[in-house]
């Protein structure tokens, strides 16, 4: 079984090197035909054309902190009901293991239905 | 032989692990190259179709009817400078479309072509997928925070949070596939849809499909959901400050995701490799083979390059909105739903 995971891990290494090779191809190339002529505004940060002012590392709305957190929550929950999907149709799980889903879900949505109702989900 | 070249194979790892990783290495090739050659034509044939349906030609000048237009635009960005903007990390701001890259190839080795033709036959393979595609937005995140602009930095929060948002919409239609088909080996999936049109998850689990493909081209950041890199707005979006090939590798990353979530949607949704007619025909064509996954996946990239023509762009918080408020409520009722109809109703049969 484990054999099987060899070529995943070749296929990992090659779709990373294939990027970080890319990468350097254009670097050598582009090095090699000199026409890497960097400059300060050239290097400096894209802003229309002016100089930049104020840190780009600005605050930034609150509302995608949420969502971020509440993605953790709903991942987690997706994660549970991965194996559970799976062993729905066998009949040690069956009814049980469709009940006591039915009550974690539920849970959650009350869950979600409190954070609708607070206004978390919106972005006008 | 000598003695102390037999000394020295001692130190090197088994010859059968050698031989394991080569085989490993040269069907990795197998699957790697017509991916890339794909992802290079797919631009290709998006500027052409999206040419014919505006009622242009699209790029006719390079080779006969723009045929060699990849490879011109590939030999353009590698020779073009890469710049490296002085406030950016410097290290973070070359990793990041490394980062994009890697995972849009890397999950192509779980997806089974036919029944035989599958690199890593393994039990986790649609976890597999979940896990590794869900790294590609680290890519966009950090390529956003390195470059240290603020267009990049505003598009990599927008990006983040939608590519989140939908995979959450993505991750709870595969539950509905997996009650369906009880197993996360997608070879195993696509062999529960065998048996004609009739027998795919299209029909049972149609919304979800519809839930699952249109996420999809969330995911990618496609138009209409493209706020992300809107021009108009924040101009390039998170590779604003990317050029050459920078630029072009996170390019590729979005069209291998693209294929990707059509392949995937084809092998989870329209049977893969399975013929609409069945098995049982007796004319090759129309049997089953990797033929008909190439064909299913062509048609819902031709639908990805169509709603690119089609569809004005949304604004975030109609994304937003749609993500979380529609699309994230279905997908839970349908869950709900297949259980209590498996469970509780003798109509459980239509989903299995």
């Amino acid at each position: 079984m484990l054999e099987n995971y060899i070529p995943i891990l070749v296929f990992i290494a090659v779709g990373f090197m294939f990027g970080a090779m890319l990468i350097m191809f254009g670097k050598i190339f582009s090095k090699l035909l000199k026409v890497d002529r960097p400059g300060p505004a050239k290097l400096s940060p894209f802003e229309c054309g002016f100089d930049e002012f104020e840190d780009a590392r600005m605050k930034f709305d609150v509302r995608y902190y949420l969502v971020a957190i509440l993605f953790i929550i709903f991942d987690l929950e997706i994660a549970f009901l991965f194996p559970w999907a799976i062993v729905l149709q066998e009949e040690s799980v069956g009814m049980f293991g469709f009940v006591s889903m039915m009550i974690f879900l539920g849970i959650l949505v009350i869950g979600f239905i409190y954070e609708w109702t607070k206004g978390a989900l919106e972005w006008e | 032989m000598p003695e102390w070249i037999l000394y020295l194979l001692d130190f090197l790892p088994d010859w059968d692990w050698l031989h394991v990783l080569l085989i490993a290495l040269i069907k990795v090739v197998a699957i790697f190259i017509p991916l890339v050659v794909a992802v290079a034509y797919l631009p290709y044939a998006e500027r052409k179709i999206i040419g014919y349906m505006q009622i242009r030609i699209g790029p006719n000048r390079v080779g006969p009817r723009g045929w060699l237009q990849p490879i011109a635009d590939a030999l353009k960005l590698i020779l073009k400078e890469i710049i490296v903007p002085t406030k950016s990390n410097k290290y973070l701001f070359i990793l990041a479309p490394i980062l994009a890259m890697g995972p849009a190839i890397a999950v192509w080795s779980v997806i089974p072509f036919t029944d035989t033709l599958v690199l890593a036959d393994i039990n986790a393979g649609l976890l597999f997928v979940l896990a590794v595609s869900s790294i590609g937005v680290y890519g966009i995140i950090i390529a956003g925070w390195a470059s240290n602009s603020k267009y990049a930095f505003l598009s990599a929060m927008r990006a983040s949070a939608q590519i989140v948002s939908y995979e959450l919409a993505m991750g709870f239609a595969l539950v509905t596939v997996l009650m369906a088909a009880g197993s996360l080996n997608l070879r195993e999936i696509v062999l529960a849809q065998s048996g004609g049109l009739t027998n795919w998850y299209l029909w049972p689990l149609f919304p979800m499909f519809m839930v699952y493909f249109i996420s999809g081209v969330a995911e990618t950041n496609r138009a209409p959901f493209d706020v992300a890199e809107g021009e108009s707005e924040i101009v390039a979006g998170f590779h604003v400050e990317y050029s050459g090939m920078t630029f072009a590798v996170f390019f590729l990353a979005e069209y291998a995701n693209m294929i990707l979530i059509a392949t995937l949607t084809s092998l989870m949704f329209l049977g893969g490799w399975m013929s609409p007619f069945g098995a049982a025909s007796d004319i090759i064509i129309l049997g089953d083979g990797i033929h008909w996954l190439l064909l299913k996946t062509s048609f819902l990239l031709f639908f990805f390059l169509w709603f690119r023509a089609t569809f004005p762009r949304y604004r975030y918080d109609q994304i937003m909105r749609l993500g979380w408020k529609v699309f994230l409520p279905l997908t839970i009722f349908w869950i709900v739903f297949m259980g209590v109809m498996m469970f509780l109703t003798p109509w459980g049969y239509l989903f299995h």
